[in-house]
């Protein structure tokens, strides 16, 4: 009997049977749409996160004050020291130092509220340099930037971020408005393009002022040298690991620390990437998971029925018995009727998954993200589902004596 | 009526069983449903075998047919000793050398009549357009060749009967065993499936029916009964010369 024939009375099988067969199929169907909508969704948003913080720059280092590298006694983890100075800023600048390093953007960041008029708005003041706008990959979408005659002077100028623009000043312009910021008056001289927000800050809601400005009239007294965090641009993607290195030796030289001790951390935007995607994947793969069990539940429903269709068909598997059929040709019969229901459940639940891919995002507002892979993939595990469905009901169907099968009423 | 010639082939016989024995063991119980059964078929010959409930003619038509092996004895097939074979080798030797026909037809109900004649072929190997030629051709032979394309439930019970007996036909079988093939059927429709029986018969086909009606044996040939798991030869001669 050839695979064809074997094909065709599955097919049969399962068409004069035609209810009992959609609801076993459904059964699968529903479990690998869920798979592959949740993958879906997980990819998508990783695809997402992974997009913003490339948004952001991709040769991008940031430097931060503490360590997370904890070897011995008390030391106070990533951003609970200020160890950073605009002097580390001007040594990583220089060509002979860092070679690698394209640009330095020191940023000192403070809370701050902001007045135009009657209108409040608490949002973060950063004091930077005019490098920062290339280092973030930044652009305005209204006038322009400080320049470094600003930074210089220390002009009270400032560049806001969309939604502090449209909070301060609603739908009017706000270019060349002013600013009230911790008792100074300050021109707006532009506006930035939005960025949507990262996994940690809002991105449009900011106000960015001369670094010497935020340091003498913004963050009042105290250092004032003192930053925050140091944006480094490498000078291509291949060059972030000398960067790295480069920063990393050039800042245990002016602070004159030790590896063992170093009082800051050199983070990349991969290292970024890598944590803010293992959260999504967990949740992924805690999805998929639970949609796996569907899957698992619909691939019992398989089984069952095949076990209900062994015995209702006890005469029929006699009688093919009787008329020369062996043991291996009715194992195979019913080993591909199992994998035909599994894979038409598979192709029907792909469907669906695709389906649902479309019509999700419009309600969940997260992209759904379908892989050819994953598509294949779980095409291959309904398939792998049948076939161990229905491993048990054939043999049994096989191991069934004809005269037993042809006596049974 | 006198005996009818015997055919030439008659010194060769096509089936011939040994000493044959059946136990079942059912749980602790053993059951002797055969003992020691001996008796040969010739080609062309159309023999009835007939017993009460409970004399074995079952247990005699499933080993005859090869869906059941015996635990003594031996049983010879078309010259091949099929008494001590493996499964798979039994499953071939029922699909090229027995055609049966049961008390309840066992046609597939979704299939048309056509494709539940062709059906043995399917195991054999057959071709696609060869199956559908022979089926067509087995069919035409009972005088179907007008309902190829009915289901089985479009049928009437002869009808069924009639279908079984072309898909016993169609694989061209050393022997046709009909296991009570008018036991569902009314007093016409047995008629004319014992008139295509005899039929068969005359065209040189072998032919053993199990029965416990007397008047549908004595259509055969040679008549051997069947008491207690023996044949009982006195029984058997005595009916031999009705036909």
């Amino acid at each position: 009997m050839t695979w064809g024939e074997t094909i065709r009375i599955a097919l049969d099988a399962i068409r004069s049977r035609r209810m009992r067969s959609s609801l076993t199929m459904l059964g699968i169907l529903i479990g690998i749409a869920a798979v592959m909508l949740t993958v879906g969704l997980g990819q998508g948003a990783q695809a997402q996160v992974s997009d913003q913080i490339n948004q952001l720059g991709s040769n991008l280092l940031i430097v931060s004050p503490g360590s997370t590298t904890t070897t011995s006694g008390i030391r106070g983890g990533r951003g609970s020291a200020s160890t950073l100075t605009t002097r580390d800023a001007t040594a990583l600048s220089s060509p002979v130092v860092a070679p690698d390093i394209a640009k330095v953007a020191p940023v000192a960041t403070g809370s701050q509220s902001l007045t135009a008029g009657t209108t409040n708005w608490t949002t973060n003041v950063v004091g930077t340099t005019p490098d920062w706008l290339p280092v973030r990959a930044r652009s305005l979408t209204q006038g322009r930037f400080f320049t470094t005659a600003e930074l210089g002077d220390a002009a009270s100028v400032t560049v806001l971020g969309s939604t502090t623009a449209t909070e301060l000043f609603g739908g009017r312009d706000a270019l060349g408005q002013s600013v009230n910021i911790n008792g100074t008056t300050f021109t707006v001289i532009g506006i930035l393009n939005t960025a949507g927000s990262s996994t940690t800050t809002d991105e449009d809601d900011q106000a960015l002022v001369p670094q010497t400005t935020y340091s003498s009239r913004v963050a009042g007294s105290g250092n004032s040298t003192g930053i925050s965090t140091l944006y480094i641009e490498a000078r291509s993607t291949d060059a972030l690991s000398a960067a790295y290195q480069e920063a990393n030796k050039a800042l245990m030289g002016t602070h004159g620390v030790t590896a063992t001790a170093a009082d800051f951390t050199i983070s990349s935007q991969q290292s970024l990437l890598t944590t803010a995607t293992a959260t999504d994947k967990t949740l992924t793969v805690l999805l998929a998971g639970v949609a796996a069990f569907s899957l698992l539940v619909g691939g019992i429903g398989v089984m069952n029925i095949m076990l209900v269709s062994v015995t209702e068909r006890i005469r029929e598997i006699g009688l093919r018995k009787a008329l020369g059929a062996t043991p291996r040709i009715v194992r195979r019969q019913f080993l591909v009727e199992a994998s035909v229901l599994g894979l038409c459940g598979g192709v029907l639940g792909i469907a669906l998954g695709l389906v649902g891919a479309q019509i999700l995002p419009h309600f969940l507002d997260q992209p759904v993200t379908i892989s050819p892979v994953v598509g294949i993939g779980a095409l291959g595990i309904a398939l792998v589902i049948g076939i161990v469905a229905g491993v048990y009901p054939a043999s049994r169907a096989a191991r069934l004596a004809p005269i037993d099968a042809l006596r049974s009423e | 009526m006198s005996t009818l010639p015997i055919p030439d082939e008659v010194t060769t016989p096509i089936l011939r069983l040994v000493d044959v024995g059946k136990v079942y063991a059912t749980g602790a119980v053993e059951v002797e449903a055969l003992r020691g059964v001996s008796m040969e078929v010739a080609r062309g010959e159309y023999v009835a075998i007939i017993g009460p409930s409970g004399s074995g003619k079952s247990t005699l038509m499933h080993i005859l047919g090869c869906l059941d092996v015996p635990t003594t004895g031996s049983y010879d097939l078309a010259g091949d000793d099929v008494s001590a074979m493996s499964e798979d080798a039994l499953a071939h030797v029922r699909n090229r050398q027995i055609g049966f026909v049961f008390q309840q037809f066992n046609l597939l109900a979704s299939l048309p009549a056509w494709r539940n004649v062709e059906l043995p072929l399917c195991y054999s190997g057959v071709g696609r357009a060869e199956r559908r030629e022979r089926a067509m051709g087995a069919l035409k032979r009972v005088g179907l060749g007008d309902r190829v394309d009915h289901r089985p439930g479009e049928l009437s019970g002869g009808q069924q009967q009639r279908v079984a007996v072309a898909r016993a036909l169609v694989t061209d079988p050393a022997l046709i065993l009909a296991d009570e093939p008018t036991g569902n059927l009314d007093s016409h429709s047995s008629a004319d499936v014992l008139r295509l029986f005899a039929e068969l018969h005359d065209q040189g086909r072998t032919i053993v029916l199990i029965t416990h009606e007397r008047e549908v044996a004595e259509s055969a040939q040679r008549v051997v009964r069947i008491l207690d798991g023996q044949v009982n030869s006195a029984a058997s001669s005595d009916l031999a010369s009705v036909r």
